[in-house]
Parts: C-alpha cells; sequence; structure tokens
C-alpha cells in the first residue's frame, strides 16, 4: 500500500489548515454561503437533506486496518455511529457538524486520507477493480497506476474549474469489475507483444444521458500514460460546453464531435504534453510499485476449510457465495457482505468496521478493499483461515451470503439523505431484499445484479444494472421506473426501458414477476437472468409487467 | 389567471448543525409544528427575504408548502415530509432525537 512522502503529508496539513480556517469565517459571517460553497465542495463537504455529509477518499478502494479504524474512530466521535460506502469507493459521513469538519479531515491526514476531490468540477477520485492484485483473471495491479492518476490530478492547476466533474477507473483484469465503460475515461490494461500498455476509453458514463464509453486509443504504450490523460482532459476543458450543465460531461463532447474528431484533437494536443512529461512518471510509476508488491503468501494445510465445507452449511453456503479465485495457491478473495436482508446497502457500524480492520490484520496480510458494488474486500485470504473469519463475521451481522445475488444490491442513499434526489431508493433495495430472503429464492435465482438511483444521476449505475430502478418524482408521488438488461462488466450496455413506472407499493411485486418470467424462461439453472434476457429480449418481460398491454394488442 | 397562493412556510439549513429549521414568528424552531404559516403571499416574500439575510445562521432559505390541519402546519410534498421526519430506512438522525 501506498504511503505518504513528506511532501504528500505537508501539502495535505497545509490543505486542512486552509480549510479550518474557511470554516472559522464561514461561521462568523465573514464568508456568506455562495463563497463558502466552492471551499467546502473542494474538500468533500456538502450540505444535504438532513445535515452536512463529508465524503471520504478511498483512492482505488484500498484501505489497511489502520485506515479503516479510523473510519470507525470518525463516525463514533463526530458522526452517528456508522457510515456509508459508495460506488465510487467512497465512504460518506451523514451527520458531521460544520465545526467538527476541520478535526474530521485532521483525523484522516494522521493516516494519509482525504476529502480532496471528493466533490467539484474537478478530476474525482480515481476508482479501480476491488479484486486489484488478488484476482486470478488479473494482467497486472492497477493500482500503482492509480496512485500515479491520483498525484497527477490532486490540486492539478489546469483542472481545478472544469466544464463539469471527470471520474476515471482502471483495471487490469480482462473481466471488468470496474465499469470502465461507463467513466469518463475507462482504462483496461492489456499486453500486445509482451509490452504492457494500455486501452483508453473515453465519453462512457450514466447519469440523464447514459452513454457506453469508446475507444480512443486501443494500445497506448505505458510511458504516454500521464501526457495522454492530461491531453483529452485539456481537449474536453477547451471544447466541453459549459452553456448548460446536462451537456458539460465528456460524454456529450464525444458523442456531439465525434470519436474520430476528438481522437484527433487529442493526438494534435498530446504532441504538446508529451514534451512536458519527461520520464520522471515513469520513474515515480517504478517507486509506487513498489508499494504495492503483493504480499508474502505462505502455503499451510487447507484441512481446517475441507472440514468447516464439508460439516457446516451455513459456512458451506457463505463459502459457495462470497469468495472468489486468487491468483496465489490456497488464498481466497472474501467479499464482505454489506446487504444483510432489510438493511441499508453499504452502510457499516463503527464496530464492524473495527472488526473488519482486526480480520485484515489477523488474516489478510492488513489489506481490505472498498467495491463499487457497496461491500468490503478481504483480498488474500488463506483458505484456512476461511472458518474462523466466517465466525466473527456472523457475530457482527456481517456473514450474509448473497454476493452477486438479487439481495446483493446496489443503492444511492435516495431522499432519505440527499438533497438532490427525486425519491428514495434505499427502502425499495430493503424491501426486495426481505422478500426474496422471505422465501429463501435468491440462492435458486442464481447471480443477478439490481442497481437502483434515486434520481436521474444515476449514481446507483440503474443504467448498467440487469434490473435497474430509477426513483422519480411523478406528480408530487414517488414513482419507479424499470429497465433491463443492463450490463457493467466489459460487455458494457445500458438497460432497455420496459415501460410506464410503477408505484413504491408496487415495485416489489413487479420485481417477483421479473423473475418468475425469467426462471419460467430459462433453459436451466445455468443460464443466469442476463444470458436469458439476452436470448428472449424485452418481450416476454414487457408482457408479464403489463398483461393489459397485451390484452388490448390481442 | 395567477395560481392562488397556498400555505407556506420558511424552511432551511441551520449553518452549524446542518439540520432543517423552521422560522417561526420570533426565530427558528426544529419541529415543523411550530413553524409560522403564512398566508399571504406578499408577507411570505418579505419573511423569506429576511430568513435569508441571517447568512451567519442559515443556509439555503426557502418557502415550502403546507396544509394546516388541526391548527398546525403539515407537509403537501413527500421531501418536506422526509425533511421533518428525518430518514425512512431506519428511524434516526437529529430529528427522530427531537421527537
Amino acid at each position: 500500500m501506498y504511503s505518504y512522502s513528506e511532501f504528500d503529508t505537508a501539502f495535505l496539513a497545509e490543505r486542512n489548515r486552509q480549510f479550518r480556517q474557511q470554516v472559522e469565517r464561514r461561521v462568523s459571517g465573514a464568508l456568506t454561503e455562495d463563497e463558502f460553497k466552492p471551499l467546502r465542495l473542494m474538500n468533500g463537504l456538502y450540505l444535504q437533506l438532513h445535515a452536512y455529509m463529508l465524503r471520504v477518499a478511498i483512492p482505488y478502494g484500498t484501505l489497511n486496518s489502520a485506515k479503516m479504524r479510523t473510519l470507525a474512530e470518525i463516525a463514533e466521535r463526530w458522526d452517528k455511529g456508522y457510515g456509508h460506502f459508495t460506488t465510487r469507493q467512497n465512504i460518506q459521513y451523514n451527520w458531521p457538524e460544520l465545526k467538527d469538519v476541520p478535526d474530521m479531515l485532521d483525523a484522516l491526514a494522521e493516516v494519509g486520507m482525504h476529502a480532496i476531490q471528493t466533490s467539484g468540477n474537478t478530476i474525482r477520485n480515481v476508482t479501480a477493480d476491488h479484486f486489484a492484485g488478488a484476482a486470478a483473471d488479473e494482467i497486472a495491479d492497477p493500482r500503482p497506476v492509480a496512485e500515479l492518476m491520483r498525484q497527477w490530478s490532486t490540486d492539478h492547476p489546469e483542472f481545478q474549474f472544469m466544464p463539469r466533474k471527470f471520474k476515471i477507473a482502471i483495471t487490469g483484469s480482462p473481466n471488468d469489475r470496474a465499469v470502465t465503460k461507463a467513466h469518463d475515461i475507462g482504462i483496461r490494461m492489456v499486453e500486445r507483444d509482451g509490452a504492457r500498455g494500455y486501452e483508453i476509453i473515453v465519453g462512457g458514463g450514466l447519469g440523464r444521458t447514459p452513454m457506453i464509453g469508446k475507444v480512443i486509443n486501443d494500445f497506448l504504450p505505458e510511458a504516454d500514460l500521464l501526457p495522454y490523460l492530461e491531453a483529452i482532459v485539456s481537449v474536453w476543458n477547451q471544447i466541453g460546453r459549459r452553456d448548460n450543465k446536462y451537456k458539460a460531461r465528456i460524454k456529450i463532447t464525444v458523442h456531439e464531435h465525434g470519436i474520430d474528431e476528438i481522437r484527433r484533437l487529442v493526438d494534435e494536443r498530446f504532441e504538446e504534453t508529451r514534451k512536458t512529461f519527461s520520464g520522471v512518471d515513469v520513474q515515480m510509476l517504478r517507486e509506487i510499485e513498489e508499494h504495492f508488491a503483493a504480499p508474502a503468501f505462505i502455503t499451510k494445510s487447507e484441512a481446517p476449510f475441507k472440514d468447516a465445507y464439508h460439516n457446516d452449511p451455513v459456512f458451506r453456503s457463505w463459502a459457495d457465495t462470497n469468495l472468489t479465485a486468487h491468483k496465489a495457491d490456497g488464498y481466497k478473495i472474501v467479499s464482505i457482505s454489506l446487504k444483510k436482508h432489510g438493511d441499508t446497502p453499504g452502510d457499516a457500524t463503527a464496530d464492524q468496521m473495527r472488526l473488519m480492520a482486526d480480520l485484515a490484520e489477523e488474516f489478510a496480510h492488513d489489506e481490505l478493499r472498498i467495491s463499487h458494488e457497496q461491500n468490503v474486500i478481504l483480498p488474500h485470504v488463506h483458505v484456512s483461515d476461511l472458518p474462523a473469519i466466517h465466525a466473527r463475521l456472523k457475530e457482527a451481522g456481517l456473514a450474509t451470503a448473497n454476493i452477486g445475488l438479487i439481495s446483493d444490491i446496489i443503492a444511492c442513499p435516495g431522499m432519505d439523505y440527499c438533497a438532490l434526489a427525486t425519491a428514495r431508493s434505499i427502502p425499495i433495495a430493503q424491501e426486495i431484499a426481505t422478500a426474496f430472503d422471505d422465501l429463501k429464492r435468491e440462492h435458486e435465482i442464481g447471480a443477478l445484479k439490481i442497481k437502483i438511483s434515486g434520481c436521474i444521476n444515476a449514481c446507483g449505475h440503474h443504467h448498467v444494472g440487469h434490473i435497474g430502478i430509477l426513483g422519480l418524482d411523478r406528480a408530487g408521488v414517488e414513482n419507479y421506473q424499470i429497465t433491463l438488461g443492463g450490463d457493467h462488466t466489459e460487455q458494457a450496455k445500458v438497460g432497455d426501458r420496459v415501460g410506464p413506472g410503477f408505484s413504491a407499493d408496487d415495485v416489489v411485486p413487479a420485481v417477483e414477476r421479473i423473475v418468475d418470467t425469467y426462471l419460467d424462461l430459462r433453459t436451466d439453472e445455468t443460464e443466469e437472468f442476463i444470458d436469458t434476457y439476452r436470448r428472449t429480449g424485452l418481450a416476454p418481460f414487457k408482457a408479464a409487467l403489463y398483461p393489459e398491454t397485451k390484452v388490448a394488442a390481442e | 389567471m395567477p395560481k392562488a397562493f397556498t400555505p407556506k412556510v420558511v424552511t432551511a439549513n441551520h449553518l452549524l448543525a446542518g439540520d432543517v429549521i423552521y422560522q417561526t414568528a420570533d426565530g427558528w424552531t426544529r419541529k415543523l409544528e411550530e413553524a409560522e404559516v403564512l398566508t399571504d403571499e406578499a408577507d411570505a416574500d418579505l419573511r423569506l427575504i429576511e430568513a435569508s439575510q441571517q447568512v451567519d445562521e442559515v443556509v439555503g432559505a426557502y418557502l415550502a408548502d403546507v396544509a394546516v390541519e388541526d391548527g398546525v402546519p403539515v407537509p403537501t410534498h413527500f421531501r418536506e415530509t422526509f425533511r421533518a421526519t428525518g430518514p425512512s430506512n431506519y428511524a434516526h438522525g437529529k430529528q427522530v432525537e427531537l421527537s
């Protein structure tokens, strides 16, 4: 894991000192809200429906136990004892008081964390595959490159007042778990003729106008990454629209100018930016890579795992659902579900955070990851330790065996917290999870991703959910639009809208009808929901959801 | 024909705590039922201006629609209901602590 240099530490201390003074001036009335707002947003501080909200960056979703314990301490000391992990691998505190925020930021700085550029029209927290450095299918660990980009983009003088926010995601695996095609820039690490390079995807995004990103460069040599990214952001910063915030994101720029013209402009600009990078960036990447060296994996008996797997059906169910193949023999990646049925997706209490920190320290080479699917990952666990980990997770309410199933739902905070929301999303997630748990159907249903957003901005990634749910305000009543067939992987696709929306009371029955239709249609239990949908298309699902339409058509 | 004026309250967030507050005849309250109901448009506009000038105390003042039931204001839109009662995923937050 990257440790801050003296430069990083000094920079953060100075930023925090400045913000403390800005808060003091706001409290005294010397700054108006209009003057203060851009300053607080630069430091991740929002004013939401019921309180301020502090969004803390977890760069590329990587934590160690010390960082996780600090997140727990902050939740307990200055918030209401919990935090909310988000789809951008951040953590949000929902209840800080303005006067406490400078102390919270100082506490974060102690462990090398911050809230800089988690808001505002800047390059946001760089996200990465949450299995990075551990996955069996990985070409290379993307986190050193993500850290290089974090350093490059933080306080970058050219990119502090852009047309709109800018999000970058990177994966080192051909199986895209980082949603790279729905980011302003998506980066896929690739190899060609033995050389490492990057496929650069540009202009993806969800929100009001969902777009799947387009390949602007199918093989960018490793040494060219930062000057090339700088060229892309620079071109957009100049020609991106500032007249209409809904048309300001780079996806619209790419759409309006066409990918070929954007490529030409970027190549032209790249000729200039390339000269300004002397190779020091590549040298820095080499240094950063040393921080991310793989832990010293050990070899020991797998008997405790085999015994527990054979004798304990609860453990077996969890192991079958929440483990992923690891690159090292005898190791697994553990996904800890923050989706206990009926709870708020992505929330963890301070005690739960501490337990996960303890488990990471004792059993997982002191590493933790936050996934964009709002779960916590122990990336390096020897299978012999899994029974002990499971037992302790169970005591803390963290052993739900539902990763990738229908109750492993992404849900944005929605109108329960968010000032932008047009409807609630969390209660819909709670109801769906509870309904399917009551019937004990989710393992029979198999892999199915539901993603819920409480407004058109799509923080809940609804467009790329197998079942996407979007909450809207229709004439003063919550109304939910459903899309089907979305996909967030390397086969990224925006879902198809099924038809008119559903009331809050009708959403769960609608999801049940969709699931029943799938179970009727699937060839056998190996055909997952998304594959059935791809085979049959929308029609049978539409007929199940709107039987009256079918009758009218006949 | 201009739309008839409907009853309103002035609401905002408290600068320091960030929580939801409502204007009373002589200050602010955290309870909607204690808010001053404004039934005259000119009066409401004036009260909003007064609230907006209190820059060292409140943030983002605006007029919110209410209905009057049993003599007390109640929200007419679900957004204002959640602002008045707190998150609905489970009962917690500053509004719950008040009640």
